[in-house]
């Protein structure tokens, strides 16, 4: 497998001569990955894939592919599969002639041609709808049929730009699993851009998180949910508690940090030394109540609002100054002792609690 | 089924159908109310005047009313030989009493029209018709004047008699009906009509497909720039429209004279000699220029809509998936502005085959067109019958062309804003 298959070499981009959209962007994906563009908009994500797939030509750097310079190849030369966020097939074309498109311009004999439309129509379990206008569809059929045509002449890259932004949830969800699984069956390298987290958790082999034209932290769905390196990772990244403060000490790989009169044991992340400010980045459901006597961190505060979500409860607690401090508690009969106003007992475990920048 | 459905009530007992009924009631008298006024206006200046045109291009009541008697006794007449006495005998009553109250004229001028030649003998009746002794009118008139006594005269006489006619209609195509009632063209040297029938067609067709050419990229460019430029350009666009047409036409005989700026400028750049500057005004070429300018913003404004609606990604799409710009654009984006051409060429093509101001202004003898004849009938020669049949042979070859291209392309195709 390569390595490099895409690679955006040092590349930045910039519209207006003033600003840069994308900075100095360094990013590798392997063959047959998939790989999610996540961002925020405006983050310069969907620049990123408008370049590789050549609508919009790098200011500086290069991009290439499977080891080729692409930036002087024109788009219809690079042999790039593409999903638009409007589905963008051919209103006037039925959904046998959208997918005979491709083909068509390839000079592919028809019977070959036949064969792959219906394979492809197959793979997003559409067969019998050819003869449709596309109008005629659902907006969850013309997405697969988009995204049937994309890969009906099997090239080696994939790239979709919000695809399925315009779904329901539902319908959303389900797309989430189908274009996966069609993913893991033919091993197409795809880059996939999206603004919503859990679609790229879903979905994807690594997420690179976009902010302000870089992207702030490339890893695995896990990693970056786990371990989020800075903290707007972590604050775009699910759901987050904060609490800001300042090192008081640091060693043997913990730090303490002074927050709201108390300490705080954290994981040093992106703090070195002694007075540096921080910010403490924890997830919700790594705090307990009724915590053991083992986790490093116990402190106490008072419930100001329970919200009831079925399998679980949210409680907003009033804790070391953060008047915003989510807990996930599931619903089970040992813990129907919430009550708001009530005081209570929180504990997490220093390793959990990530001292990041403070932004 | 629908017999077997039962009848469903409301809980007051009134079928579900008539409490429908009486509660859309207000609102249809509403909308209809709202609409009235839009119907009254169209009825007084549609309905009528068009209705009204038809009625006068058909209208031949004139001789019909002038010669009643004649008429009545013309009914038993076969037509081949001479009439009888009876006949002469009205003629001649109904021929004193429009010279007692002067209107032997008009009769004359009309009988002209049929059959040349009645002038000079209606004029000589006149004249000696005053000392008719009574009784044997026939030998008496046709005494007068030995055209009298032809029995051709007295049939166009009768030719007359119907109270409508579609002889205008013939006269538009340069036809007409001849002595034994066979409708046969004019002779070849007096065809006008057909030529500018013909001609009004080409000109039609090709100042449409000249705004279709020229349209296309401007629509382009206005549906595909940011929106501080394309409000520029669509002002460039519409500038044209807010001014006046007459204007606009009097601008380009300035630019296209013999000693225009335009030719002024082919002279300064050495592209043709002093002496021999072109004459691009006063024939086709004037009248080519000037509409395709004038008609230009009905092409680009449907173009302009329609393009507006088709998404950027589409071409996008098209090139990803293999197509060259060009193939791109010839089997992805062209066939999705079809609904805004045929609306801008139907448009233009409607407009530009009534026009009239300017082929008047800028066409000279080669370039004017049908209207401008149907024009000249109105005000000049005051043939308003005549103007009426030509201008409601136009409106069917318009409603015909409407007709056509809801054939082939389907009005529902059409898309005008």
């Amino acid at each position: 497998m390569n390595k490099e298959f895409v690679k955006f070499d040092k590349v930045d981009k910039s519209y207006d001569g003033k600003t840069l959209v994308v900075k100095d962007l360094q990013l590798d994906i392997e063959e047959g990955e998939f790989v999610t563009m996540l961002g925020p908009s405006g983050s310069g994500k969907t620049t990123c894939l408008m370049m590789l797939a050549g609508f919009e030509t790098p200011t500086h750097g290069e991009i290439y592919l499977d080891g080729r310079a692409i930036s002087s190849i024109p788009p219809h030369k690079r042999g790039i599969g593409m999903v638009f966020q409007n589905y963008a097939l051919f209103p006037h074309m039925t959904v046998y002639e959208n997918l005979a498109f491709p083909l068509r311009v390839r000079k592919i004999p028809k019977d070959e041609a036949d064969k792959k439309i219906d394979k492809a129509l197959s793979m997003v379990s559409l067969q019998g709808f050819a003869d449709r206008m596309p109008g005629q569809l659902s907006g969850g059929q013309q997405q697969r049929v988009a995204v049937a045509r994309s890969l009906v002449f099997d090239p080696q890259l994939v790239l979709m730009d919000e695809p399925l932004g315009a779904l329901d949830k539902n319908l959303r969800e389900s797309m989430q699993y189908e274009i996966k699984h069609i993913h893991e069956s033919i091993g197409v390298t795809v880059v996939y851009v999206t603004h919503d987290q859990s679609e790229a958790l879903t979905m994807s082999n690594r997420i690179a998180v976009f902010n302000d034209g870089k992207v702030q932290q490339l890893s695995s769905p896990d990693e970056l949910y786990e371990k989020p390196v800075n903290s707007f990772v972590a604050e775009f990244i699910g759901e987050n508690n904060t609490f800001a403060g300042e090192v008081s000490d640091i060693s043997g790989g913990k730090c303490k940090v002074k927050v709201a009169n108390t300490e705080i044991l954290a994981n040093p992340i992106s703090v070195k030394g002694k007075g540096e400010k921080t910010k403490i980045s924890l997830r919700p459901e790594r705090a307990l109540i009724n915590p053991s006597d083992k986790m490093d961190n116990i402190h106490s505060g008072k419930i100001e609002e329970v919200i009831y979500h079925g399998d679980h409860t949210r409680v907003r607690i009033n804790l070391l100054g953060n008047n915003e401090f989510i807990l996930k508690i599931p619903n089970s009969s040992a813990n129907m002792d919430i009550k708001l106003g009530k005081d209570i007992k929180i504990g997490w475990n220093s390793e959990d609690a990530r001292a990041l920048d403070p932004k | 089924m629908s017999s077997e459905t039962k009848q469903i009530l409301t809980t007051d007992g009134i079928p579900l159908e008539v409490s429908l009924k009486k509660a859309e009631r207000r609102n249809k008298i509403k909308a209809f109310l709202l609409v009235a006024p839009l119907l009254l206006f169209l009825i007084i200046t549609y309905v009528f005047p068009i209705g009204d045109m038809l009625l006068r291009s058909v209208d031949d009541k004139m001789v019909t009313e002038m010669l009643p008697k004649t008429f009545k006794a013309m009914e038993e007449w076969d037509g081949k030989e001479l009439p009888e006495e009876e006949v002469f005998e009205a003629f001649y009553l109904d021929f004193r009493k429009l010279v007692d109250e002067k209107r032997e004229g008009k009769l004359s001028t009309q009988l002209n029209y049929t059959k040349n030649g009645f002038k000079s003998i209606i004029k000589k009746l006149r004249r000696k018709s005053k000392n008719f002794e009574e009784g044997n009118y026939k030998e008496q008139i046709m005494a007068v004047h030995k055209r009298w006594a032809d029995v051709e005269y007295w049939k166009a006489i009768k030719r007359r008699a119907p109270a409508i006619t579609g002889q205008k209609y013939l006269k538009g195509m340069d036809m007409y009906k001849n002595e034994s009632g066979e409708i046969v063209s004019v002779e070849e040297d007096r065809r006008i009509h057909r030529i500018l029938w013909l001609r009004t067609l080409e000109i039609a067709f090709f100042v449409t497909l000249f705004c279709f050419l020229m349209a296309y990229p401007i629509a382009h460019l206005l549906a595909t720039l940011p929106m501080k430029y394309s409000n520029l350009l669509m002002i460039c666009v519409l500038l044209p429209f807010w001014t006046s047409l007459l204007v606009r036409t009097a601008s380009w005989m300035i630019l296209l004279q013999q000693q225009g700026v335009v030719n002024d400028f082919f002279v300064g750049i050495g592209l043709v000699a002093d002496d021999a500057r072109p004459e691009m005004m006063y024939n086709k070429t004037g009248t080519y220029v000037a509409m395709t300018q004038i008609l230009l913003p009905f092409m680009v404004l449907p173009l302009y809509s329609v393009m507006k609606t088709i998404s950027p990604s589409l071409m996008r799409a098209g090139k990803s998936l293999g197509g060259t710009p060009i193939v791109a654009f010839w089997k992805v984006y062209f066939p999705l502005t079809i609904p805004g051409i045929g609306a801008g060429c139907l448009l233009c093509f409607i407009l530009a085959i009534g026009y009239y101001i300017t082929p008047a202004l800028v066409g000279g003898a080669s370039g004017t067109l049908i209207s401008n004849q149907i024009a000249f009938h109105m005000k000049s020669t005051l043939d308003w019958s005549f103007a009426s049949a030509m201008g409601l042979m136009l409106l069917s070859g318009v409603l015909v062309i409407y007709w056509l291209y809801n054939k082939i392309v389907g009005i529902d195709n059409i898309k005008l804003g």
